[in-house]
């Protein structure tokens, strides 16, 4: 995992409860600048809950949250998304009543698109050029996980929380999604993406942190991880082949 | 991608529902009595609808419930008899410019006042309760009880007469059905209304946000956006509205009490139910067709008017359990 110096995203000993349940047990957790940090773990590890937590939509009961070296543990959701993170929640978010062109305007600036960004996006996800003026609720499972990452990444972003991005697509689908993310990643984007999908984390992960039971039980790089067999075993449960 | 059959008759039927009530009414009445009560049903569709709109709004961004509402519909009716008890020259003067005139004044005073008594219920009252529906429900109903005696200290405990101005208390002649003047000025103020509403919320950034906020609030947040600050704005709105559909409703009784509001909350409540919470388009339609629903029943059951109300509730609601058009989740 990064140095201090390198992380830009840094929880320690962060504690949340959801009602009298305590979810997240002390997570501790850097999130380097300009990698690509995969959070896997069984359902229910707490990995929605960490990316909640960093968004202030749930609040930490104790520990620390900092985002560039500034505290945001105590900061309000969208004072948080000022700073520069962008999240994509497992819901998706999108809002099924707004075209896809509102959906898209309400993650710009007063200023409205910016051309060129605009292009590149829709070149990365030419499904919703077609789409423009159609209500986002009449888009498939995929075209609105194309939608939420294309409101993500609409205005440039220092980081982004990207929450199953996969789940219940297509092959070929995920397929275009890996695409995508890899075009995020070679822009030297940081980003912290949670995924059950081993694959997806293969082909994307710079880092990566497993989580059981609320608290980072491994963190190291993505590469060791897929390279080792028992390791997958005995993190993860199951082993998915390694590859080198 | 083609939309199918079922699909499109799902989405489409609910903007039957008002003309498919019309053509029903018409064969049971003749045509006379039927464009009478239409435009009847219309005009207190529409400041049913001045008064529930900001409700509907209110609940479907902030999942807050204002039973106090119906206090901003009394206070705008009798800020509006005040108003029009000092323009008294102007609305006993036989022109319509000047009857206009002072209608005007009085709306945008009754709008003002109550929009500002708004802005201090939210701060006071409202931003205590947020996130607790059964505490907003005791401190909204206790506020509106406390907002009904400070009307009676300010203005006194007997109704107070608000008469219509002199060019608009007789009736026009329309294909030989007699029409009040009074009611075609409300049902133009209320598509005036309407229209304006519909324009801030597809053509503005505030009304995407509050059409996405109404949706999901959460995400909004995580988008940058203050919604609270939003909100503040759209409760101002809301009882601003409230004000102005207490000054058309007290118009149209020509007599304001202190139970004026009060008298409304159910049929606003039954509105916002039609509609589907959140929706102002719905609530529109909604309230339509309980003032249609009214006038009709009344004059062709007279015994069940107290009822009619429910007469389209419960079909509606068992047909669409979440309204005619839902947005909020909640």
């Amino acid at each position: 995992m990064p140095e201090s110096s390198d992380a830009l995203l840094r929880l320690e000993g962060v504690h949340t409860d959801i009602g009298r349940y305590q979810i997240l047990g002390g997570v501790d957790l850097a999130v380097g600048r300009g990698r690509v940090t995969m959070l896997l773990g069984r359902n229910g590890a707490g990995k929605t809950t960490t990316l909640r937590s960093i968004m202030g939509l749930w609040k930490p009961r104790a520990g620390r949250i900092s985002f560039d070296g500034r505290p945001i543990s105590g900061m309000t959701t969208p004072d948080i998304a000022r700073l520069g993170i962008a999240y994509v929640p497992e819901n998706l978010g999108i809002f099924g009543k707004l075209t896809v062109r509102e959906n898209l305007l309400l993650a710009t600036g007063r200023q409205g698109f910016a051309e060129p960004r605009l292009e590149r996006v829709l070149k990365t996800f030419p499904a919703l050029k077609v789409k423009w003026n159609a209500s986002a609720g009449l888009l498939s499972g995929g075209q609105k996980q194309m939608l939420a990452i294309a409101r993500a990444i609409i205005e440039p972003h220092p980081m982004l929380l990207v929450d199953e991005p996969t789940k219940g697509l297509a092959p070929s689908v995920v397929d275009h999604l890996i695409e995508a993310l890899k075009t995020l990643k070679s822009e030297a984007a940081t980003i912290l993406l949670v995924e059950q999908n081993f694959r997806v984390a293969r082909a994307v992960g710079d880092e990566v942190a497993v989580m059981d039971q609320g608290r980072i039980i491994h963190s190291g790089a993505m590469a060791a991880l897929a390279a080792d067999e028992r390791l997958q075993q005995r993190l993860l449960g199951l082993s998915l082949g390694a590859v080198a | 991608m083609t939309a199918s059959w079922p699909g499109t008759i799902e989405k489409w039927a609910p903007y039957a529902v008002t003309p498919l009530l019309m053509i029903a009414a018409l064969p049971a009445m003749g045509f006379g009595p039927w464009l009478t009560l239409t435009v009847a049903g219309l005009c207190m569709g529409m400041m049913l609808f001045l008064m529930a709109s900001g409700l509907t709004l209110i609940f479907g961004l902030m999942n807050v419930l204002n039973f106090a509402h119906a206090a901003f519909v009394t206070t705008g009716a009798y800020i509006a008899a005040s108003v029009l008890w000092r323009l008294t020259d102007w609305t006993m003067e036989p022109s319509l410019a000047l009857n206009l005139a002072a209608l005007a004044v009085a709306l945008v005073v009754a709008a003002v006042a109550s929009g500002a008594l708004g802005y201090v219920f939210e701060r006071l009252v409202i931003r205590q309760v947020y996130g607790a529906p059964l505490r907003q429900i005791l401190i909204t109903v206790g506020a509106l009880a406390v907002v009904e005696q400070l009307i009676i200290v300010v203005w006194g405990p007997g109704a107070i007469p608000l008469p219509r101005p002199a060019m608009l208390r007789g009736s026009v002649f329309i294909g030989g059905s007699a029409i009040e003047t009074y009611r075609l000025v409300a049902l133009g103020v209320g598509l005036l209304v309407a229209a304006a509403m519909h324009l801030v919320l597809t053509h503005t950034r505030i009304g995407l946000l509050v059409r996405a906020g109404v949706e999901d609030r959460e995400m909004v947040e995580a988008l940058g956006y203050r919604v609270h600050r939003l909100f503040i704005g759209v409760f101002i709105a809301g009882t601003a509205l409230a004000g102005m559909g207490g000054m058309m409703w007290g118009q149209y009784q020509t007599l304001v009490n202190s139970q004026i509001g009060n008298g409304m909350t159910i049929l606003v409540f039954i509105i916002l139910i039609i509609g589907g919470l959140g929706s102002v388009g719905g609530c529109f339609i909604g309230a339509v067709l309980v003032g249609l629903m009214s006038n009709y029943v009344g004059f062709l059951a007279p015994k069940l008017a107290l009822g009619s109300n429910l007469l389209l509730l419960v079909p509606i609601l068992l047909w669409r359990p979440r309204g005619l058009f839902p947005i909020a989740e909640h």
